[in-house]
Parts: C-alpha cells; sequence; structure tokens
C-alpha cells in the first residue's frame, strides 16, 4: 500500500508556484542544531565521562573498559533512540496536521496513544517477561495497539462518512482512544501491582534494550520518514482545499491514507519502545512553521532534525535533572517545550498562524 | 466511642514509635469468664488502641469477624493465631493459603461491599475512598496500620493487631522471636572488610528503594550501603534510577523483587545492555525474592533478611 506511487496531476507545479523552497540557511541549522544535540546528549549524563574520553571511545580509541561500557551499551544508543523518536513524532505530527488540516492534529490524534498504552498495559500486566521471536511482548503489543487503534477509527470514520470529509475520520478516532483508554484504565485498576511499570510506559523513557531497540525500530522509522518525505509537496497542494485540487485530478482520499498510514506506522513503533512521548508531535512544527515557514516543503525536513535535536536534549535533562534517579521524557517535553512555544508565539505575534 | 480523625490517618509516613495501648476500662470484677470463641483472648476488653495516626479506636468486645484490607495486617493476624476470626481479606491478600480472600479491594475499598460481611473490626493499611469515615458512620472499628518504616513499626503493629484482636501473649512471643532471629541474622554477617553494595529493584523500568523505606531500613540493619541512596534529595524513598548509574555504581549484591511482576532473574538481568560489567552480575550474586515478601511489613520479613544475609555471607567469605 505504501509503495503506491501517488500521480499527481500535472496541474500541482503550477498550484505550487510560489510555495518557498526549503532555505539553506534553515537546513544547515537544522543539521548544527540535531549536532549540537547529539553533542551534550553523549557528553552529559549521570555519570560523568571526560568530553575526551567520549571522543576517544567514538572514534575507536583505547578507554578504560567501564566506561566504554557504558558509553556503547547505554549512553549511545540512547541517543540516537532520541533521534529516531524525535524525528518520528515531529515528522508524523506535521504530515497528521497537514493531511487533516487541523492544527491540533498530532501523532496520535487517530488514537494510536491509546492503542498502545492498551496494548502495553495488558502485555504488562498478564504476560510479564515473555517474547515472541525474540523481541519483548511489550513494545510489541504497544505496536499492535497503535495500529488496531488507527485501523478501527479508519474503518469506523470511513462507515460513517465516507471519508468525505476529515472530521469523520477524527471523531471515530477520538471515539476510539475514548473507548481504548476506558479499557485500560480499568485493567490498571483490577493489576494494581504493575501501576509502576504501567506508569512509566505510558510517560514515555528511553531507557529499553539499547541497540536492539534501534534496530527493532530503524525499517518502520526509515520507510515512514521517506514516504512522508515524499508527499511534503502534496501536502502543500491539500492546504488549497479538498475541492479544489479535487478538481485538479489530485486523488485527496488515497495520499490521505498513505501519509496517516506512513505516519502511523512510524508513530506506532517509536511508542513501542519509547512510551506515548507526549507535545513533540505538535509543538516541533508549529515551531518551524512559526519561525521558518508553513510551506510543507521547508515543514516536513525541518520537523525531523528538529524534533530529533528536542529529544535528545529532553532526554538528556530528563536523565541528568535529578541524577541519579531519572524523570519520565514525557514531564519534560511538555514542562520545557510548552513555555518555548509560548515564547515562540508572543515573540513572532503569531502572525503566521 | 470512636474517635477517629479522617485523613490523619493516611499519611503514610507517620511514625509508630510512640504507640500506646490505652486500657480505659480496667473492669475490677473481671474475674468472671472470659467471652466464648474459638480462642481464648489474651486481652481484656473493651479495649482502646492508639493507632498509628493519633486517633484512638475503642474495640468493646473481642473481634470474631474480623475484615482485613491490608495483605501486611492479613500476614500478622494469622501469624498470631488471630486467623480463624478472620472472615474476609481483601484480593491482595494472598498469604497464607488459608486466608479467606474476596473481591474486597484494599486500593479502592466499597464499603457496602464490606459492610456486608458484617465485621466487627475492619484493618486497612491506608484510608482511601472514605474507608475510616464510612465505617465510622455504620459503627464499625477500623484500624489503620500504615506501611512500616522499620521493624520497630513492625513489631508495633503486630503487638497492636493482638490487643485488638485478643492475642496480645501470641503477638508478644511472635515479637520476641523475630527480634532474637533479626539479631542472629545481624551478627551473622559479621563487618565485613570493605562496605557491600546493594541494588534493591522494584521492577524492570529500575524503581529502587533508599534507605528511607521498610526495606531500605533492612539493608541498613544488616550493614549494606544502598546505591539507591545517592538519589534520596531528588525522590527520597521510591527513585526511578538511571542505569548508567546502576552500572557505574557496580553494586556488589542485585536484589530483585521483581521476580513475580516481571519475570526477572539473572539471566535476564545479564541480558540487559552493559550489566554484565556489574560485580554482582560476574559473580552472579543477584537475588530473586518474591516480590510479595519484599514488598510487606509482615512476619515474613524475616525469610527475606535471611535469604539476604546468605549472600552476604558468600560475598565476605568470596572476599576472605
Amino acid at each position: 500500500m505504501l509503495g503506491v506511487k501517488v500521480r499527481a496531476g500535472p496541474a500541482l507545479p503550477a498550484v505550487l508556484a510560489g510555495v518557498p523552497r526549503l532555505r539553506w540557511g534553515w537546513a544547515a541549522a537544522g543539521c548544527a542544531a540535531l549536532l549540537v544535540s547529539c553533542g551534550i546528549g553523549v557528553l552529559v549524563g549521570p555519570v560523568h565521562i571526560g568530553a575526551g574520553t567520549v571522543v576517544q571511545a567514538l572514534f575507536g580509541g583505547a578507554v578504560d573498559p567501564g566506561q566504554a561500557n557504558i558509553l556503547w551499551s547505554l549512553r549511545f544508543p540512547r541517543v540516537v533512540l532520541g533521534v529516531l523518536v524525535g524525528g518520528t513524532l515531529a515528522i508524523a505530527g506535521a504530515a497528521y496536521q497537514g493531511v487533516f488540516r487541523n492544527p491540533l492534529a498530532d501523532p496520535y490524534l487517530l488514537g494510536a496513544a491509546a492503542g498502545a498504552n492498551l496494548g502495553a498495559t495488558l502485555a504488562i500486566a498478564f504476560a510479564p517477561g515473555t517474547s515472541v521471536l525474540g523481541v519483548n511482548i511489550v513494545p510489541l503489543a504497544a505496536f499492535v495497539g497503535a495500529g488496531a487503534a488507527v485501523a478501527g477509527a479508519y474503518v469506523l470514520g470511513r462507515s460513517v462518512s465516507g471519508l468525505r470529509s476529515a472530521t469523520g475520520l477524527i471523531l471515530a478516532g477520538v471515539a476510539i482512544a475514548a473507548f481504548f483508554n476506558s479499557i485500560q484504565s480499568y485493567v490498571q485498576q483490577t493489576q494494581t501491582s504493575s501501576i509502576r511499570q504501567v506508569y512509566s510506559w505510558i510517560l514515555g523513557r528511553l531507557v529499553t534494550a539499547g541497540w536492539d531497540d534501534v534496530l527493532l525500530i530503524l525499517p518502520y522509522v526509515l520507510l515512514s520518514a521517506t514516504v512522508i518525505f515524499l508527499h511534503r509537496r502534496l501536502l502543500d497542494a491539500l492546504t488549497l482545499g479538498e475541492d479544489e485540487i479535487t478538481s485538479l485530478g489530485i486523488p485527496v482520499r488515497r495520499i490521505r491514507l498513505i501519509v496517516v498510514v506512513a505516519a502511523t506506522l512510524g508513530t506506532a513503533a517509536v511508542v513501542a519502545v519509547g512510551g506515548t512521548i507526549a507535545f513533540v508531535g505538535i509543538i516541533v512544527p508549529h515551531t518551524i512553521r512559526l519561525l521558518a515557514g508553513r510551506s510543507y516543503r521547508v515543514v516536513i525536513p525541518l520537523s525531523v532534525l528538529f524534533g530529533a535535536a528536542f529529544l535528545v536534549l529532553a532526554d538528556t535533562a530528563a536523565r541528568t535533572i535529578v541524577a541519579p534517579a531519572e524523570l519520565p521524557i514525557g514531564v519534560i517535553t511538555a514542562f520545557l517545550g510548552a513555555p518555548f512555544f509560548i515564547a515562540v508565539m508572543r515573540s513572532t505575534r503569531a502572525a503566521a498562524l | 466511642m470512636h474517635k477517629h480523625q479522617p485523613g490523619a490517618s493516611a499519611k503514610l509516613a507517620i511514625r509508630l514509635g510512640t504507640v500506646t495501648f490505652v486500657f480505659v476500662f480496667l473492669v475490677a470484677s473481671c474475674g468472671g469468664t472470659s467471652p466464648s470463641g474459638t480462642s481464648t483472648p489474651t486481652t481484656r476488653f473493651p479495649v482502646s488502641i492508639t493507632e498509628p495516626g493519633g486517633a484512638i479506636v475503642t474495640i468493646t468486645h473481642q473481634p470474631m469477624r474480623v475484615v482485613s484490607l491490608s495483605p501486611s495486617a492479613t500476614e500478622m493476624l494469622f501469624a498470631i493465631g488471630a486467623g480463624s476470626q478472620v472472615i474476609a481479606v481483601d484480593d491482595q491478600s494472598n498469604y497464607p493459603s488459608s486466608a479467606p480472600m474476596t473481591k474486597l479491594s484494599g486500593f479502592t475499598p466499597n464499603i457496602e461491599a464490606i459492610a456486608a460481611y458484617t465485621p466487627d473490626l475492619v484493618v486497612a493499611a491506608e484510608d482511601t475512598a472514605g474507608l475510616v469515615h464510612g465505617m465510622q458512620a455504620l459503627n464499625v472499628p477500623i484500624l489503620v496500620e500504615p506501611a512500616a518504616k522499620n521493624l520497630q513499626d513492625t513489631y508495633a503493629q503486630i503487638k497492636q493487631l493482638g490487643t485488638a484482636t485478643g492475642h496480645s501473649s501470641q503477638a508478644d512471643s511472635l515479637v520476641g522471636s523475630m527480634r532474637s532471629q533479626v539479631g542472629s541474622l545481624v551478627a551473622s554477617v559479621s563487618k565485613p572488610n570493605r562496605q557491600l553494595r546493594v541494588y534493591h529493584e522494584l521492577d524492570n523500568t529500575y524503581y529502587s528503594v533508599t534507605s528511607a523505606t521498610f526495606i531500605g531500613q533492612v539493608y541498613k540493619v544488616l550493614g549494606l550501603t544502598n546505591i539507591a541512596d545517592a538519589a534520596t534529595a531528588a525522590t527520597p524513598d521510591y527513585p526511578q534510577l538511571s542505569p548508567e548509574f546502576i552500572v557505574s555504581s557496580n553494586p556488589d549484591l542485585i536484589v530483585l523483587a521483581d521476580t513475580k511482576c516481571c519475570q526477572q532473574d539473572i539471566n535476564t538481568v545479564a541480558a540487559r545492555p552493559g550489566w554484565r560489567a556489574i560485580a554482582a552480575v560476574k559473580s552472579g550474586q543477584v537475588v530473586g525474592v518474591d516480590d510479595d515478601v519484599a514488598s510487606r511489613w509482615g512476619p515474613r520479613i524475616i525469610e527475606f533478611m535471611r535469604a539476604v544475609a546468605s549472600h552476604v555471607q558468600q560475598l565476605e567469605k568470596q572476599a576472605a
């Protein structure tokens, strides 16, 4: 399904004339932000390891085996995981906002978070420690739950509104999410012994199986990001309004389906290993819109870079602020993200909104 | 006659050190026969008990229909011979197996469901969902025995339950035997040459316990250094530790209190990224304990201490 090529009508280039492209300056700024945040991420942690040692370890130099162990087994994979999770949540959020033309859309709009939470809660409560084909059952159940919720919302939304409007789909997602949340709360209530693990999971945490998790989600994340990236111009076209571009011969419903599937796949994968980290999918694309421009040719690539940078920094804060204890990363993303976003809105006078 | 300050008893952090048993009615003519029942009370009723929360609970006669909503209290009640007076226990009270487990919840107590058992004494670990107020309205005496902070609290709660159920002498002898066992276990872990570091794991997201908790006090009594104490500033009792910190702290002993909840054992611990380098993993000093025993403050804490002490002895032998 993801392989379907969207045949954009010949009118597309004309429609998009005048839509700004990504400027090199912003692309460079995004790359720099990502590099700097990764640098901070590998240098800062609850265990003090000198910058020289970190650089030596990165380039294969001989360092103390204890420190090498901490860097290679724990800190480096965590930073890479932060890049994948943050980039995916931000690009998925931007994609959802474009497809639904709704500024409040986020990667969890169609029930992905509720589905993932329910899947993970069921696995934690009823099948602890189980693994399927060598993979821990919790991320697997979360992945399946997220996919099932969004698929359910899609089928439900289609049956009520025939997908003529996106509103039917969004409302179906809201209903599915409420339904899944109620089951999740019930299970959590009856299985009080697993409440701490469930809580830990819902607020998000990038402490998992190290490189195994990185490899586990990498294919989905790459596929998701690639598909969304290839549709960035069509997302710009969608901003013109469904009727207008349908009349130009652009298959709105199919584009919506492909982008939603791609965004959901990526979201489900990263939620499976990181938990339901809030706010990244909303704040990062909107900040980029306010500062760099509204075109999806700008928003999509910059969301990946700045989303990744933001989450790596948030995770660094999560593991250092109360070191040697940790904070859930979802606490950090909203606590730091919300004031920052308000500051950006104020400084730009919200003109771009 | 039943004075209770709702809310006050809900504070789990209240110390029990000043618990006193006040016998308000010392009836001069009490030479009569003791109340009939399954056991002969070693307490004279009525009896007034000052709860850890400061409230005074008066029990007019020996309770024969006790409802326990606290797994720790259930274990204590059965250990002091009051088991036959217990008619219902909550859904978490899975020990001893003879305890009459019901669907009652101590976490979200349902007053009506508890009242349906027509109890003459209710024991709970916390006052949630208006439990104390509800029981007072029904004129049912309720004792709140919150999470113990140390072994002294446990001893005091056992004695208090003994007084409340008419089993004072059994409670006293249980406490006496626990004290002497703790004494010999502490003596068995002779002063080590170096400070042994312990990491106690509550679940596989690395929640741990500091010395401010009951279980942390047990490690302290055994002379171990708890790595989680470094996190006390931010989270005084149950911090969620960073794996980097756990690995770099290099604990000599890892105690897994997540063998049931999360199926953890030495193999799953060794499979975690970077954990093979930890001394406890290398030397095999990764102890799995029953999650329930390690999260309650009842008489079985001795079993837990014995398991930990035997590993401390092994470590000392290895070092020698």
